[in-house]
Order: structure tokens, then sequence, then C-alpha cells
């Protein structure tokens, strides 16, 4: 299909209901909700019918659970500085915060890393037991998104000087919010419980 | 449509024919209604020269109330056709009534084993039949039965006594029918099991009293 | 809702990518314009073909499958007869590919993709790269699930619904298939997700002046509402779907019970995803039905707005009817009726949706197009559908259907007419607005009622093989007592397909008629009143060559005190 040559037209549109960048992202959350939701969900159930997992919960690392809590948590409150400094078209703070953003959100996957070593090493597999095959999908489910946040942000910090990129700031902040109150839901599901 | 239903042998089978008659009789005018205005609108208003079309788009309550109407007494019937079902369920499914005869039915990929509680009415004793393939019970007498899968999940069907109930491995769920003639039936398998599901027969065999006692003391 | 003058952007103004390419020559040109295309127009034909093309690969199952009923142990295309595996693997493929491979990316991918910009006034989706990306992720899910035939072990053998434990280990050898089935869909739940994004933010943000949302027409309504019920369906069976290709490759035991497990945790999962995915597929077409019907009745809509907020009840009660799939399935039985009493509320707003569109009908000025045949032919197949569910949905009669041929029945009377009269209508109706061509109207009358004549030919046995009590994915009726005497019915079950098949020729010639040759079609052949019929046919970049704003809503045919037979959204009103 060859494209036709004329000129085209700006047409007058209706006032937005809230900018698409952000309501583009409200909609992406609301099935992330639903996925993070439903694996939770099933957790919940089988745990509640399964005393025993118990047993297997007391194996997670509850200190690398809370320090991970406190990094993502901080990160989440730098990406609101960012976010504030971005509105200001401040580029340098914004780049400044998202980059600590950044660092923590690296520091979480560093001690995820290091927690799975840990249980691998004692030969807690997926394949040991149900438990487990709920830890590793929720945990590996998170940290998938995790990785993907700190990509956006990478492309942000790279090209901060970038008006169009720094009004992304907004929806990739809304982004990095939601993988934190996830998190705040796996936290006491899979570590606190144990003990 | 119904002459297609086999030949039911159980008391409650009338409760589920029944339902299935309601159903198709109530459904069944709505449906030709509805199929034959749609037909007979698009054949009475096929355009014509001169004719033009009425504007008519409802936006108020009195020409929208031409659907809302039939929807309410759509959902009339539909709360008539529950309120008859419940009881249908309750008894088939919730309330096993006083058991004459036990069986345990294993399912397994690709076949059907029976084992039926000896004359001393208990399960695992000694004097328990255990048969594949075929499944004896006493005519006019409430069988109680417990289905335990040993892999897949597969499911328990008997057609003529209007039976069906999956059988899940981990767990043992229980239920009863009441034959009520005596003869040979089939059994089949009504969930998906692997490559033999197309083979997973059995037969039910309806004896007399007598007939059955004689066979459970062999 | 007035016009305004447009506000100051919040945002950074959006630019569609392909606006001012420069024109590089030759293979990358090529590759930017038919191939890594980020127009929603062009992905709207990616969509279609792929899905067409897949449609040939879910019918010639049907052939066989329908074969190998007919005639039990013989040789099917001149190959070795089919063996249990492979029908199982069959089946399992049909249903797989119908339900996403050709009925999602048809009716939402191709026909909302197309649309949507189009008829709200826009030159592009909200995220046109985004929109590629979808459409890639597709085909690269397409890739893997073809790829499954070929594996060691064949194709997914455990239904389209993959219970465990069959999925997990009860066929041996299976699971590579099994875990490639796995990946595919939730590539393609993947692609329908981030296009899904785009379907809803384009037509809330990007209406051009004077196109309120009450303005819209049905169709952007319809698909807005069957993503929202998809994106929030699917998640928990993505969740689910990799606990289960855990289960599958490391066998995690999430639903074995020996491993502290339970299969029918599975069945939740898929089924609270599996029965709004239903009227996932139903409400594009009804909105594609929606759309026809007004133009070659021409009149108004009746009750579009009440259309609308039934449908969004409908949306909300469909996720609260999922267990009716699993009445037999060792479910709590006190579950049974209150799953039951929502499942049959849940056809008073299709009750409602359905009659007004019967109600369009009447004192119409009906002119019987293709389009409008398939449209019609639409909702009386789908009354078919839809009235034999009644009987599943009420707990104790479904112990007697359910896994028996009635219930293959009664969806194919529902999903046939939803996904291929649907999408003939669509393609009749919509072709010269997407090619600049009409497809032969009288290959199309053939078409339609070979279609019509064959398809209930090849499905009215099955609800009588049903009530008969033949169960479900047997591959040799004959092995059965009481399915052995239905031979006939499945004799003239497979002519039926036969005649179906072949009937699908007359639209294979006027598709690739309607692909070459001249564009004559001009911008507005069927006198329509909705947007995408003011841009060319077919539309260049940015989709409009004028200048224009929305003066009313989108039926306004044969209105009173006009001269003219219809007044267009685009048309300004004059005192």
């Amino acid at each position: 299909m060859t494209a036709i040559a004329h000129p085209v037209p700006v047409l007058r549109r209706q006032p937005p209901i809230i900018p698409s960048g952000r309501l583009g992202m409200w909609w992406f959350l609301s099935s992330e909700i639903v996925t993070f939701g439903g694996v939770v969900v099933s957790y919940i159930l089988l745990r509640l019918v399964h005393p025993d997992w118990l047993h297997h919960s007391a194996h997670t690392l509850l200190s690398a659970g809370a320090i991970n809590t406190v990094v993502l948590l901080t990160s989440s409150l730098t990406v609101v500085l960012a976010h504030r400094a971005a509105e200001h078209h401040d580029c340098c703070t914004a780049r400044r915060f998202l980059s600590i953003s950044f660092g923590l959100g690296v520091m979480f996957l560093c001690v995820k890393a290091f927690e799975y070593h840990h249980e691998l090493s004692h030969g807690l597999t997926p394949r040991t037991a149900a438990f487990w095959g709920f830890y590793y999908t929720m945990t590996g489910l998170h940290g998938l998104h995790v990785i993907a946040g700190l990509i956006a942000m990478l492309y942000l910090i790279l090209g901060a000087r970038n008006p169009k990129v720094l009004g992304r700031v907004a929806p990739v902040g809304l982004y990095w919010h939601f993988v934190d109150i996830v998190w705040i839901f796996l936290f006491p599901l899979l570590y606190v419980t144990a003990h | 449509m119904f002459r297609w239903l086999p030949e039911n042998i159980s008391t409650f089978g009338h409760d589920i024919d029944g339902i299935m008659y309601l159903i198709y009789y109530v459904v069944g005018v709505w449906f030709l209604l509805a199929e034959g205005i749609l037909i007979y609108f698009a054949l009475r208003y096929r355009r014509r020269a001169g004719v033009a079309a009425a504007y008519a788009p409802a936006k108020t309550l009195r020409p929208m109330l031409w659907v809302l109407i039939p929807a309410s007494l759509v959902l009339m019937c539909d709360l008539a056709i529950d309120a008859k079902g419940s009881p249908a369920w309750e008894k088939i499914k919730r309330d096993i009534p006083a058991h004459d005869c036990l069986v345990r039915v294993e399912a397994r990929q690709f076949a059907w084993n029976f084992r039926h509680a000896g004359p001393d009415g208990v399960l695992d004793t000694a004097d328990d039949v255990v048969t594949s393939g075929q499944l004896h019970v006493p005519v006019n007498k409430v069988v109680k039965f417990e289905l335990v899968s040993k892999d897949v999940i597969h499911s328990f069907w008997a057609p003529n006594l209007r039976l069906k109930q999956d059988v899940v491995p981990g767990r043992a769920i229980t239920g009863w029918f009441e034959p009520t003639r005596t003869g040979t039936f089939g059994i089949g398998c009504a969930e998906l099991c692997g490559t033999g599901h197309g083979v997973m027969g059995a037969t039910l065999i309806v004896q007399s009293q007598s007939d059955f006692d004689n066979w459970l003391k062999k | 809702m007035s016009v305004q003058a447009p506000a100051p952007p919040v945002e950074p103004v959006h630019e569609s990518p392909s606006h001012h390419e420069p024109q590089t020559s030759g293979f990358f040109h090529f590759l930017r314009t038919y191939v890594f295309s980020v127009d929603h127009k062009m992905i709207g034909r990616q969509y279609l073909f792929t899905g067409l093309a897949m449609a040939l690969v879910g019918g010639l199952l049907a052939y066989i499958i329908r074969h190998q009923l007919a005639y039990p142990g013989q040789a099917v295309l001149g190959h070795h007869p089919i063996s249990a595996d492979n029908y199982n693997a069959m089946i399992t493929m049909h249903g797989t590919i119908m339900v996403f491979w050709v009925a999602m990316p048809i009716l939402i991918g191709a026909f909302g993709n197309f649309l949507i910009p189009l008829m709200i006034g826009a030159d592009d989706m909200a995220f046109p790269r985004l929109n590629m990306l979808s459409y890639w992720t597709f085909f690269l899910s397409t890739v893997v699930l073809v790829a499954s035939f070929f594996v060691p072990g064949g194709a997914a053998a455990s239904g389209w619904t993959a219970y465990p434990s069959l999925s997990v280990n009860g066929i041996p050898a299976n699971q590579l298939g099994q875990a490639l089935w796995v990946l595919a869909v939730a590539l393609e739940f993947a692609s329908m997700l981030i296009g899904g994004i785009n379907y809803l933010t384009t037509p809330l943000n990007m209406r051009v002046a004077g196109m309120s949302l009450f303005r819209m027409p049905i169709f952007v309504w319809m698909q807005m509402a069957a993503t929202l019920i998809f994106m929030l369906s699917v998640g928990p069976l993505i969740g689910g779907a990799v606990l289960l290709l855990f289960d599958v490759l490391f066998q995690t035991g999430v639903y074995l019970p020996d491993k502290g497990g339970d299969p029918l945790l599975w069945q939740h999962l898929f089924w609270f995803f599996g029965h709004p995915e239903v009227y996932v597929i139903f409400l594009p077409a009804i909105g594609i039905v929606g759309e026809i019907i007004p133009v070659f009745a021409r009149k108004p809509l009746f009750g579009y707005k009440p259309i609308v907020y039934s449908t969004i009840v409908a949306g909300f009660l469909s996720f609260l009817v999922w267990a009716h799939h699993q009445f037999i399935s060792g479910l709590d039985p006190r579950l049974a009726m209150p799953f039951s009493i929502t499942t049959i509320l849940i056809s008073v707003p299709f009750a409602i949706v359905l009659f007004s569109m019967i109600a369009t009908f009447w004192r119409g000025s009906i002119e019987f197009t293709t389009a409008m045949l398939f449209a019609i032919g639409m909702i009386a197949e789908f009354l078919v559908g839809g009235t034999t569910g009644i009987i599943n949905g009420s707990a104790a009669a479904d112990i007697y259907v359910h896994d028996t041929y009635y219930i293959v029945g009664h969806f194919h009377y529902t999903l046939f007419p939803a996904v291929f009269y649907g999408t003939f209508a669509g393609l009749y109706y919509w072709w010269p607005k997407m090619f600049g061509r009409r497809l032969d109207e009288r290959l199309g009358k053939i078409h339609f009622w070979g279609t019509t004549l064959f398809f209930n030919m090849t499905f009215i046995p099955m609800l009588l093989m049903g009530i008969g009590g033949h169960q479900r994915r047997i591959f040799d009726p004959r092995v059965f007592t009481y399915t052995a005497p239905m031979h006939n019915l499945h004799l003239i079950a497979t002519f039926g397909l036969y005649g179906l098949l072949l009937y699908q020729l007359p639209f294979v010639i006027a598709f690739v008629k309607g692909l070459v040759g001249k564009r004559t079609a001009e911008r507005n052949p069927w006198n329509a009143a909705t947007l995408e019929w003011h841009a060319p046919s077919p539309p260049g970049h940015g989709n409009f060559d004028q200048e224009f704003e929305v003066h009313r809503g989108p039926y306004e045919y044969s209105h009173p005190g006009s001269e003219k037979d219809f007044l267009p959204q685009w048309l300004p009103t004059t005192n």
C-alpha cells in the first residue's frame, strides 16, 4: 500500500482524560495487578490448606528480605523526588535521584541473587516442594519486573536532557511504585510468616 | 431432540430429565420468537422504492420498553429454571442418603476398577470383590460410591444413570445412585485423560438382589 | 460534551513516528512500510493475514478430526490413520488455534487496530511503537506454537484447557510440546496486553473535536469493553501458566496432589480467565454487527446507550460465573447454586443487546448486501448458541451434558458465528476502506449461503449426539455401546464440515481478487455515517485529508426533517 500524498491536517481533539503516558501505564498496571494478585491469592489459598509450609518458609532469609524492603522503599522515595524535579524541568536533579534509584534497584537484585545462590546451594530448588515453586515464581516474576524498571530508568537517566524523555518520568515512576508495592505483599507472605 | 436421550434407569434421572425438558420448552419458545421476529423483520422490511426507513433510535424509555420488558421476562424464566434446578442438585450432589451398597471406583489410565464392599458392607476387608471394567449393583437399592484416581483427572460417566462426576487425584469424592431396573449399561470416561481416554469404558451390570448377593459371595 | 479550545499540552506533543519519514530507497523502505510498520492500518492487516492463515491450519485440523470420527481407523489425506495420541493433539491445537490465533487476532488485532483510530478521527494509535511490538510478539507466539507440532512428542495433547495432572505428567514424552504450548499462549497473552494499552488509551484521549464518548460508534465501545475484560481476567492465568510451566519442566508440584498441590487450582485460574475470554471474542463481533445493521437498514441503532450500559454490566458479571465450567469437577457442591444464579443472570444484559439489534430492523429499509447477510446470520446462529447454553448453566442439567458433544455444539454455535460470521461481515463491509476495492458480492452471497447451510449441518448433529450421552474427545466412537449407534450423526457432521470448508472457496477467490487490480472503491460506497468513511479508500499516512469535527451521533440515518438519506458525523450542521 503506497502512501497517498496529501498534506496531513492537524485535527482539533477532545481534551484527553489524563495524559496518555500515564493513562497507558495505569491500564498496563491494572493487568499487572491481577497477574501478581492471581499468584498471590493462589499461594495464600494453598498455604491455608498446608500448615506444614511453615517449615519451608523458615528457610527464606528474613534479614535479606528486610534489607530489600528498605532498599525498595527508599528507591521509591528517590523516584518521587526525581519526579518532582522533572516537573520543574530540573533535569540534573532528576537524573541524580534516578541514578540513586537505579543503584538501589541494582542492590536489590544483588541481594536477591545472593539469596537464590544460598537457597539453591542448600538444595532448595523449585522442584523441592510446591512452596518453593511459588517462591521462585513470585520472586522471579518480581525480579524480572525490577530489571525492566531498571532498563526504563536507565533510558530516563541517559536522555534526561531531552524534555520529551523528562516527561516520561511520571509513568515510569508509577511503574516503579507498583513494583515496590508488589514486594510489600511478597515480603510478609514469603518471609515474615516463617518465624 | 430428546428421542436421542438414552433410557433413564436412575431415581434422580427423572429430576434431571425434567429440568432439561422444562428448559427446552421455555427456552424453545423464546428462541422461536426471537428467531422468528428477526427473520420476519428482515423480510418484511426489505428495501422497496419510495418507502423510507423509520427514525427510531429509542433514546427514551417508552420505545426501550419493547426490549426491556422481554428482557425482564427472560430474567423471570431464568430464575424459575434455577428454582427448579436447585433442589435437584441438592438431592444428587449434596444429600447422600443412607446406602445399601458401597463401591470404590478407581480410575486410572486407562481402565475402571471397582472394589465392591462384600457382605460385611465395609470396604478394604477380606470379603471385598474387585473387578476390572464391570460394576455390579443390586436393583432398587441405594449405591454409594467413592471415586479415586491413581493418576490424572478422569470422569465417571453413566448416561443411563444420568450420573457424571470427575475423579480427581488426591481426593476421594463420594456420590450415590439408585438403579431402577436390571440390565447392562455403558460407562465411559468423560474427562480427557490421555491416549486411552477413548477406550476407557466399563459396563454397569444391574442385578436382582438375589443375583447380586450370589455374585458377591463367589 | 461541547467542543473546547485545545488545552496547552501537558505532555510533549504526540508525533506519529511514521510521519515525515525520509524517503530511503528500496529494501529498508520496504521493511519500514510493510514489515516493521508502526502504522495502525498496516499492523491491522498483518494481524488479519496471520489470523486468516492460522484459520486455515485450524480448519485443516477440523477436517482431520471429523474425518477420523466418520471413518475411524481409515487413512486420512493419503497418510496413515490417526493414532489416539495424534487425535488428542489435533483437538487440542484446533481449539487453541481457533481461540487464540484466529478469534482474537482478527476480531481485535485486525479490526480493532484498523478501525479504532479511523472511527474516532485520530491519525494513529496513542502508542504506535507499542502497537508494532504487540504484533511482533504475536508473530513470535505463532512461530512457537507452530514449532510445537514438529518437536519430539508432538504438539500438546491435553486439550485447549490443559488440565493437570494430564498436562504435567500424564502423557509421557509430551512435555516439550506442552511447554511450548504454555510459552506460545503466554506470548500471545503478552501481545494482546500490549495491544490492549492502545485500544483503551486511544479512544479516551484521541477523539477528534466534537466526538463525545456517547458519539463513538458502538464498535469502539465494544473493543474497549473486550480489552478491559481481557486485561483484568488474564493476569491470574499468566501466573498460573508460569506455575504450570514449572510443573511441566521441573515437577514443582503446584498442581500435583502428591507434592502438596491441587489440580483444581489450575481449573479456577483457567476458567476465571476462560469465561470472560468468550466475551472478549463475542463483543467485538457484535460491535461489527452493530455497525453494519444501521447502515444497511438505514436506521439508527436501537437503544445505543442501553447497549453500552448492558455491555458494561455483562462485562462485570462475566467475572462472576467461571465455575459453571466446573460443576462436576469436584468443586464444593455448595458453590454450584451461586454460580448457576450468576450464570443465568448474565443472559439478561445480553438479551437486551440482542433484542436491541433485532429491533433495529423494525421498519428499516433493508438491503441484503453480503455484509448484511453475515450480520443477520451472526445473530440468528448466535441465538442457537445462547439458548443452548441455558441447559449448561443449570448445575443439575449440566451433570448430564457436561463434557458431551452438546457442549461442543453449544460453543461452536456461539464462537463460530462470532468469529467467522463476524469476521466475514466485517471484511465484506470494510474491505473497500482497507484495500480500496470491493469484495465480489456475487461470490459473497454464494459464500454466505453455503457457509450457513453447512455450518448447521455440521453442528446440529453434535447437539443431538450430546443429548445421546456421547462424551467429548473420543477418537473412535465405535468403542462405547451408547456412542456406536450415533455413527450416522457423525457422518452427517463430517459431510457438513466438508461442505463448510468447500464453501470457503468463493471467499478465497474473492479475497485474492480483492487484493489485486485497480483501486476503484469510492470513499463512502455504503453511504455510511461513521468517520472511517470520511478518509480515502484506503487511507494514507495520517488517515484524513481534510479538517473536520464531529457534529452528531454515529447513526443518523433517515432523520426526519432532513432531505438527505443520512447525516454523516463529519457534516457540519446547517441552520
